[in-house]
């Protein structure tokens, strides 16, 4: 649900990075924390076990600049990605404008990865979403992994509409920004049709 | 969509502002927000200087959202109050029209009884006000969608684009 504020001229969305655990979500939110201006980033708030695990969500607001003289603030949101926090994902997704799916490249992870997205499909339609519909991009991180698949093999698995694709690396940056430029791209032109 | 989008006109965020405020006098409090429950924080009063107001509304809907899961698993609607007591400061959070959350923080200058009370009061008033938007926006509907033509209806390319050229 994006959030209008005419009297304020500020357009407040949310964007949930979901995936499977370990995949890289929270390093994503880190590496656009690191890298984006003091002025236009608040804090970067982990809630996360004793060994860095996230428990319930990371979140980092983004005021991005302005666009048709309206403050563009992002909100983004990573979900805990172990199988047994299910119930804390699917209260992340509530009110979500766009899903980035963060998949872990190595071989081993291609079942958590198909798991991962089914999961995500499911939650969504529980808070009346269809992952169709909604802005969607996906990202096979890892790539400088020795065991990285061909990108063709992940991409046939784990497409579900031709959304965009990344290729990434999180932890030194690459494809981060692309993958948020692209997904914040499809919310605001969702918003052309409101 | 789940739920409608959240449209708040400027006479409603005024009268919202001015009940806030009031709760504000009345419950000697510090600082007094609403919240809606995705996170989004709608309207602030009080001592906002030290606070980064964007972080307290994002924990407190997933507060909120976790609570409300706890309250099904046992059966329970929702609990309509949480309440966190601290050294010095304290929060009191409540649902209001079952969609916002109001949110006192107060210290040892006012007391959770006054609060509680005080709170029960901005709450029927508030209540009053979500009222009116819901109705407003349901006898706008038509004629907002004949006459509102979105800001963003230009939207472009180049305009996403500037937004990340840094």
């Amino acid at each position: 649900m994006t959030f209008i504020n005419y009297a304020a001229r500020e357009i407040n969305c949310k964007i949930v990075y979901y995936g499977p655990g370990l995949c890289g979500k929270t390093t994503n939110l880190q590496y656009i924390y690191d890298r984006t201006n003091p002025a236009a980033k608040g804090k970067l708030i982990s809630l996360a076990t004793e060994t860095d695990r996230t428990l319930f969500f990371d979140f980092l607001p983004l005021d991005l600049g302005t666009v048709k003289g309206f403050k563009t603030r992002f909100h983004l949101y990573t979900v805990p990605g172990q199988v047994f926090y299910d119930a804390s994902r699917k209260l992340i997704l509530k009110g979500v404008d766009g899903v980035v799916f963060v998949a872990d490249s190595q071989e081993a992870r291609t079942e958590a990865n198909v798991e991962s997205i089914r999961n995500l499909d499911k939650n969504l339609k529980e808070q009346g979403y269809e992952i169709s519909a909604i802005p969607y991009v996906l990202q096979f991180n890892k790539r400088d992994l020795p065991t990285a698949l061909p990108t063709d093999d992940m991409y046939r698995k784990l497409n579900i509409k031709g959304e965009p694709t990344f290729e990434a690396t999180a932890t030194t940056g690459v494809g981060v920004f692309d993958t948020l430029k692209a997904v914040a791209r499809q919310v605001l032109m969702e918003l052309k049709k409101k | 969509m789940s739920a409608p989008d959240l449209v708040l006109y400027e006479e409603e965020f005024q009268k919202i502002k001015e009940a806030l405020q009031r709760l504000r006098l009345d419950a000697n409090a510090n600082v007094v927000f609403l919240v809606d429950k995705n996170g989004q924080q709608i309207a602030a009063i009080g001592d906002l200087a030290s606070l980064d107001t964007t972080s307290l509304a994002s924990l407190t809907a997933g507060n909120v959202a976790a609570t409300d899961g706890l309250a099904r698993l046992i059966g329970e609607k929702e609990f309509s109050i949480l309440f966190h007591e601290g050294e010095k400061d304290n929060i009191h959070i409540s649902i209001v029209a079952q969609r916002v959350i109001l949110v006192v923080i107060f210290d040892e200058r006012s007391s959770l009884g006054l609060v509680r009370l005080r709170v029960r009061r901005a709450t029927a008033e508030l209540d009053k006000i979500f009222e009116e938007i819901t109705q407003k926006v349901e006898r706008e509907k038509d004629s907002l969608q004949v006459d509102f033509e979105s800001p963003f209806s230009e939207i472009t390319d180049d305009d996403i684009d500037r937004l990340f050229s840094e």
